[in-house]
């Protein structure tokens, strides 16, 4: 019985040992970008700066409501969102510090905070309309999005409403189109027997299963699937330019006013505007850079086409992500 | 009534107020909302709707799983069965699963997917069928093990007295075996039923509106902290009218022991000509818990596997595990504290308390997160983001896990067994090591795999608040799978099932070696 209670009791301190992690002074950073993305180019600015950087790896929306939890407490630095709307309730909350003008100009105005100048593009995805080529032709795929609600498409098309990213888009067909007609358009949608996925990845699959001819995802979820099959029965494109259905979205990062290493912090940011850290972004994340200093990747458009692409909208009023989920309660798909 | 001494008292009382901290602090975010919102918010139609939806998949998962569960339970104790250690591993397995993986796994081989795989297109699972099944066989194991090791403490004796008495064998096993049987099939049916509360995973791949799913979405897009905790809130009341309907079952039915426990051991039941149909039943249950994930995590492996991905892994490894270790020590620890307590000195007080524990289960991990990041900080703001609090929300997340099987061992054991050993002059802690620890051994080791097990693919508590640079294999395995890179995903998916398999088995085989 003694011996057990030693061994029982060796092992307890072996594990407790291995944890006993020590104080860090570092960089901390709360990305809600996964560590598989983040990870190389955090490694190489760690190195080329001899800073040393803990990154809290999680959800965008889970580290967004532990900040707004931690409050003036936060041990973080820097937030590293996937998606504008997190930004946009950290930036309300007033947890954010002012980024210098000289960061702000590398960006395109289009891609920051603009009205509290708080936050920053790092990079850019874009809303895009996927088809199942096994059904489909490039010619057949509408030219906008409003043309989904057609009789033809009942029962084909693919939509992910607890998506981040599809909140957003709805967010900017209010700004752009106004509350009633994106109110008719959903519900139209819904009647046209929308298919509900919880994200854009079981789209991309349901594409290729056939169980949906069109979709509407983000763009870089089938550049993934086809880097590991070129085969994949799937291939998306654009509406006509200007369609809301094109509507980009940022990953962005800003500094929190708890920062113990503000200009530490700074240094990250510029670092992630770098035209190094771009390049990775857009050959090997298979975003769009946010700045123009980086060789295009073939497979996706150059910066001032996917600006023209885009609809009009200022980033910073994709904020009313509350109102859309009310929105989106009120028609039944939340 | 007898009082409990002070020193089971005190750390019971101690460890059930922790309990009713975070539900201090969901009571605080739910009421700074005004009357009327809350009345809109909380009483209306899609409510009911996830109401029913959630009641409809706990009943259909807790009664499939029985199903699964007791046969093998009883093939795997009482009869004459071959390959039992593999039929219990297949028993076992699934919780080293994480439910989204399970999920995923049963996608992949429907639709597009399942062709490339099998070569066979067959109709997508989704929706309440999908969510069936997937909870069915990544839960039916709480019911196999607490069963399995309910069945080690039958007491053969009584079952031979009473066939000699005149019963038959149907009458045997249903006046003498099941009612022996009941504390465990509460328990597991309890924990299934609980686990389909929480889950969040399974229903939002398959597509299946319930509770948490609603809950989840009401966080993660909303940030609505208000009308999330009154979720919660509902959730936990519903888990509460559970809690009391199986206290009054319970309570209505005490077997306890009184003359001399014998343990016997099992003389194996032939199986005869059942065994036709017991192996292609059993096979398929091994089929559909082990063969399935382990081959389609092996398929997506080979499919470019890259061993730079596995760098560090020994490190990752050893952090998942232990922390998994100690979190699986002291919850089995503490569960036998709260358990002793509540059956060798029931009262109202006792009771209480033990159901306490289930409250930490039965909030959704992220409010149970974010109640410990919000408490810790305006609290103990040193343990904040540091190993320790990592392991106190754990254990009190999970102690419900272990509660059940150490529960039904200890209700098992003749209680005078120990008096005596006092009344022979040893200490109580004594008496306690020598008597009703060596009888308890089973349940223990139940309660440690089902915590170990849960706590190795344990995600949103783990992201929340762990120490900065502190990695698992869930957290590495969701960091790829949410982006998709299912390639990249499979080692840490195949490393966490080896892993966690290869623990659990050892334990459990020393365990049956012993029985």
């Amino acid at each position: 019985m003694k011996r057990k209670f030693k061994v029982i009791l060796t092992i307890i301190s072996a594990c407790v040992l291995i944890n006993v992690v020590k104080a860090a002074d570092e960089l901390v950073i709360y990305s809600g970008r996964s560590k598989s993305l983040v990870e190389p180019i955090i490694k190489k600015f760690e190195q080329e700066n001899t800073i040393k950087v803990n990154v809290k790896y999680g959800n965008t929306a889970q580290l967004a409501l532990t900040l707004m939890e931690e409050g003036n407490k936060s041990p973080a630095d820097l937030f590293w969102a996937q998606d504008g709307g997190a930004l946009g309730v950290i930036s309300k909350n007033k947890q954010f510090t002012l980024l210098p003008p000289e960061t702000l100009s590398l960006v395109p105005k289009k891609f920051q905070g603009a009205s509290n100048q708080d936050w920053i593009a790092t990079s850019i995805r874009a809303r895009v309309i996927a088809y199942a080529t096994e059904h489909l032709q490039a010619k057949d795929v509408p030219s906008s999005v409003f043309d989904l609600t057609a009789p033809k498409w009942e029962g084909r098309v693919g939509w992910a409403p607890r998506n981040a990213s599809f909140q957003s888009f709805v967010t900017g067909m209010r700004v752009l189109v106004g509350e009633e007609k994106t109110e008719s358009w959903l519900r139209a949608m819904k009647d046209n027997k929308t298919k509900n996925y919880p994200k854009n990845t079981p789209i991309i699959q349901a594409l290729a299963a056939g169980e949906i001819h069109l979709g509407l995802p983000n763009h870089y979820y089938l550049l993934r699937f086809k880097k590991s099959n070129a085969k994949f029965p799937v291939e998306q494109k654009f509406f006509q330019s200007g369609d809301p259905g094109n509507l980009v979205n940022v990953a962005g990062i800003g500094v929190l006013k708890t920062s113990q290493h503000p200009k530490m912090a700074q240094k990250l940011v510029n670092y992630l505007l770098s035209a190094k850290a771009q390049q990775y972004f857009s050959s090997q994340v298979f975003e769009y850079a946010v700045t123009d200093e980086t060789i295009p990747n073939p497979q996706l458009l150059p910066l001032d086409e996917l600006v023209k692409q885009s609809p009009s909208i200022d980033l910073g009023q994709l904020d009313d992500t509350e109102g859309t989920l009310k929105l989106l309660q009120r028609v039944g798909l939340l | 009534m007898r009082l409990p001494p002070w020193y089971l008292t005190f750390p019971v009382f101690v460890i059930g107020l922790i309990m009713l901290l975070p539900l201090g602090y969901l009571l605080l975010k739910a009421c700074s909302a005004s009357p009327a919102e809350i009345l809109t918010s909380v009483i209306n139609q899609r409510n009911l709707k996830l109401f029913f939806n959630t009641l409809l998949l706990g009943v259909a998962v807790v009664i499939f799983s029985t199903l699964i569960a007791s046969p093998m339970a009883w093939l795997t104790t009482n009869s004459d069965l071959k390959f039992k250690p593999l039929f219990t591993l297949a028993g076992v397995l699934p919780l080293a699963v994480p439910g989204y993986v399970t999920a995923y796994t049963l996608l992949s081989l429907t639709g597009f997917q399942g062709q490339q795989v099998l070569g066979v297109n067959l109709p997508n699972l989704s929706g309440f069928l999908g969510a069936w099944i997937a909870l069915t066989f990544s839960t039916f194991p709480y019911l196999f093990l607490n069963l399995r090791s309910a069945m080690f403490g039958v007491n053969p004796a009584l079952s031979d007295s009473a066939r000699s008495l005149g019963y038959s064998e149907w009458e045997t096993a249903w006046h003498v075996v099941f009612p022996q049987l009941r504390p465990a099939f509460l328990a597991g049916g309890l924990l299934v039923f609980l686990h389909v509360l929480g889950d969040f995973g399974v229903v939002s791949l398959m597509r299946y509106e319930t509770f948490s799913y609603a809950l989840f979405s009401q966080y993660m897009a909303a940030f609505d902290r208000t009308y999330a905790a009154w979720l919660a809130l509902i959730l936990i009341a519903f888990t509460c009218v559970l809690l009391v309907l199986e206290m009054r079952i319970l309570s209505k039915n005490q077997y306890r022991q009184v003359g001399k426990m014998q343990v016997q051991p099992i003389v194996p039941t032939p199986l005869g000509n059942w065994k036709w149909i017991t192996y292609p039943i059993l096979t398929s249950v091994v089929f559909g818990s082990v063969v399935v994930p382990t081959l389609t995590v092996l398929f997506w492996s080979s499919r470019g596997f890259n061993v730079s991905v596995l760098t560090k892994l020994a490190e990752v490894i050893l952090q998942s595990a232990s922390v998994s270790i100690i979190t699986a020590i002291l919850a089995t620890l503490i569960a036998l504290l709260i358990t002793y307590t509540s059956i060798h000195y029931p009262s109202t007080f006792s009771d209480i308390f033990e159901r306490l524990s289930y409250i930490g289960y039965a909030m959704p991990p992220l409010a149970f997160a974010l109640a410990w990041v919000f408490l810790s900080l305006h609290g103990f703001s040193l343990i904040y983001q540091t190993f320790w609090l990592l392991i106190v929300a754990y254990v009190l997340h999970f102690l419900a896990e272990a509660i059940g099987p150490v529960r039904s061992a200890l209700l098992q054991i003749p209680n005078h067994l120990e008096e005596a050993a006092r009344s022979l002059g040893s200490s109580p802690l004594a008496a306690f090591l020598r008597t009703t620890v060596p009888l308890l051994r089973n349940g223990l080791i139940v309660s440690f795999a089902f915590v170990f097990l849960a706590t190795m693919k344990e995600l949103p508590i783990t992201s929340l608040l762990s120490p900065i640079g502190f990695d698992t294999l869930a957290l590495r395995l969701w960091s790829h799978a949410e982006e998709a890179m299912f390639v990249e995903a499979a080692p840490y998916a195949l490393v966490l099932i080896v892993v966690s398999l290869l623990f659990v088995s050892t334990i459990l085989f020393k365990e049956s070696e012993v029985a």
